[in-house]
């Protein structure tokens, strides 16, 4: 499986994107803006279209958009976090305006425009150049190096505003630099595992960590593992079985270990409250004798 | 389309446009889609679930997919799939209602299902434009009853549990303390929205359906807080945004998805402006009156 080029470009660039997306994600789920993740996603695939009328690379529309997009939305609302109702109504303006580039792609007869479309929204995991996979690991690196560096001032910023304010952490900059970060993410992302699944890798890790542990620098390496890990299964997997489309295996597996973490943190809590309290009553009774 | 026009003349355009029966079928339907999605979607804004209305909304991909590949009539797989994200969704919502990365996980595997479900069907996806942004005109009639009978289900629907449904969307301790079953509500209503859903994204698409439920309903509860007013603001929005988006798309020939959502997002913003001026006004008066030591910023 390895001879392949394809592969391996397809685990490099995995890597570093899911790596990139496990770490700002968590942050992201920490703050309650996976809304924010998933407009993010539609967006991109709007900015790869607008990229392809007006025949420029498409890469260059999808960072543009979502990166724009997650300005404005850090200028709206308060505290650099615009309301869900807000998100909702300026993306869904979005998409229309990306059923007006479609059917303009359509219209304008190169032929090309299905194939945009359902590369931006699919993703193409096993179609990437070595150009691409070299930018994609130049990209998440970055990304996850910005995460890690800001990963003290915003996890105060985000668990306690004032807090953060007194000691000097701009809540507000942070805020937008976390959004930057993530459109970003989600803009390499959308090449990856396709505009459609990239909150696959964004919010499911994430989740999944914040339901193991409440640490919050294990909560992130978790987070970015099981990323990495759901990568690794899923290529390993679509590889393996033909029909089972790439981004499906990945989002699959991520989503698997969120409803696993889901459904046992509750059995592991019980668990631990369990023991806890037949220690009390061991205590307790030692002390009574 | 190409050979219609638009005159001056108000009334002869309303004849040209209802002129054809797949017109007056789109209008009808229309109609009713925005009645329907003005009175859910205000619940949906007042209640902060545009990202939980958004998924389900998504779940029609999954769902026309899947019937496909069973070979069931579509409708069904859209009704399944919204009805199976509703239950997942309010299932998984905890006290901490901010918690969104459950929904994400909901919608994200719905999609990889529906990626699934396509591979495995081995067909290739020639009708993404209608699936993402819907077709208005290809409605028959049978639809508009299927949708006039989901419509009436919803208003009946409402009409009986509006009242409990507001005050445990405004204040869940209080609702809590009348007795109110408001895990009951909550998941009833994850299910009505479901069935809107399902039933208006077969016409409008996917991403359409949204733009519907989320931005007329906005603006009517940035215009008035008062319930029952608002109701009535969002739905007249969501009509005007309907009607003159059809007629737009009659005239021209940029897709109806273009014009609902860009009317929608114009009627927002107008209203966003709208309540921007009389806050001001309102400020400055009371600014003039206390001798300017309130702020505008804490008017607002």
């Amino acid at each position: 499986m390895f001879a392949h080029e394809f592969v391996r470009n397809a685990l490099l660039a995995g890597s570093a994107v899911s790596i990139a997306a496990g770490l700002v994600g968590w942050f992201v789920v920490l703050r309650g803006q996976v809304f924010a993740a998933d407009a993010l996603s539609h967006v991109a695939f709007v900015g790869a279209i607008a990229a392809a009328v007006i025949a420029i690379d498409e890469r260059i529309g999808l960072f543009a958009l979502t990166l724009a997009l997650a300005a404005v939305m850090a200028g709206l609302g308060r505290r650099a976090q615009a309301d869900d109702v807000t998100i909702g109504v300026v993306f869904s303006w979005v998409l229309g305006v990306g059923a007006l580039l479609i059917s303009l792609l359509s219209s304008s007869s190169s032929g090309g425009g299905g194939l945009i479309v359902a590369n931006s929204l699919f993703g193409s995991v096993f179609a990437l150049t070595s150009a691409q996979t070299l930018a994609a690991v130049a990209l998440g690196a970055v990304v996850s190096l910005a995460a890690v560096a800001l990963a003290r001032p915003l996890l105060l910023a985000s668990l306690d505003a004032e807090l953060a304010a007194l000691q000097g952490a701009p809540a507000r900059v942070l805020a937008v630099l976390l959004l930057l970060l993530l459109g970003a993410v989600t803009a390499e992302g959308t090449q990856v595992v396709g505009a459609l699944l990239v909150l696959g890798l964004i919010a499911a890790p994430a989740g999944a960590a914040q339901r193991l542990t409440a640490r919050p620098y294990r909560g992130m390496v978790l987070s970015a593992a099981i990323a990495l890990a759901s990568v690794w299964g899923g290529v390993a997997l679509a590889y393996a079985i033909p029909s089972l489309p790439a981004g499906s295996a990945i989002a699959g597996l991520a989503v698997g270990a969120f409803a696993a973490a889901s459904l046992t943190a509750p059995a592991g809590r019980w668990l631990a409250a369990r023991s806890r309290r037949r220690q009390l009553l061991k205590t307790a009774s030692t002390i009574g004798s | 389309m190409g050979e219609s026009t638009l005159s001056w003349n108000p009334a002869d355009d309303v004849r040209q446009l209802l002129h054809y029966p797949f017109m007056v079928h789109a209008f009808a339907a229309g109609t009713i889609v925005a009645i329907v999605a003005g009175l859910i979607g205000w619940y949906v804004t007042l209640r902060r679930q545009t990202f939980a209305a958004h998924t389900i909304a998504v779940m029609s991909f999954p769902g026309a997919a899947g019937a496909a590949l069973a070979s069931l009539p579509i409708a069904f797989g859209y009704y399944l799939a919204c009805a199976l994200a509703g239950v997942a969704i309010g299932a998984g919502r905890r006290v901490r209602s901010r918690e969104s990365a459950t929904i994400g996980a909901v919608q994200v595997a719905g999609l990889a299902l529906g990626f699934l479900f396509l591979g495995l069907y081995g067909g290739v996806l020639e009708d993404l434009e209608t699936l993402l942004f819907g077709s208005f005109l290809g409605i028959d009639t049978a639809q508009v009853l299927t949708l006039l009978a989901v419509a009436g289900a919803v208003l009946v629907t409402l009409a009986l549990v509006g009242r409990p449904l507001l005050l445990a969307s405004l204040d869940l301790q209080v609702a809590r303390a009348w007795g109110l079953p408001v895990r009951a509500l909550d998941m009833g209503f994850m299910l009505l929205l479901a069935l809107a859903v399902a039933a208006i994204s077969q016409l409008t698409g996917a991403l359409l359906v949204f733009a519907l439920l989320v931005a007329p309903a906005a603006a009517a509860q940035t215009l008035t807080g008062r319930p029952g007013l608002g109701l009535l603001v969002s739905v007249t929005i969501a009509l005007a945004v309907v009607w003159g988006a059809l007629a737009l798309a009659y005239f021209s020939i940029y897709p109806l998805g273009f014009f609902v959502s860009s009317l929608a997002f114009t009627a927002y913003l107008l209203a966003k402006l709208g309540r921007a001026i009389a806050m001001n006004t309102r400020a400055r008066r009371a600014m003039s009156l206390d001798g300017g030591r309130m702020s505008p910023a804490q008017a607002g």
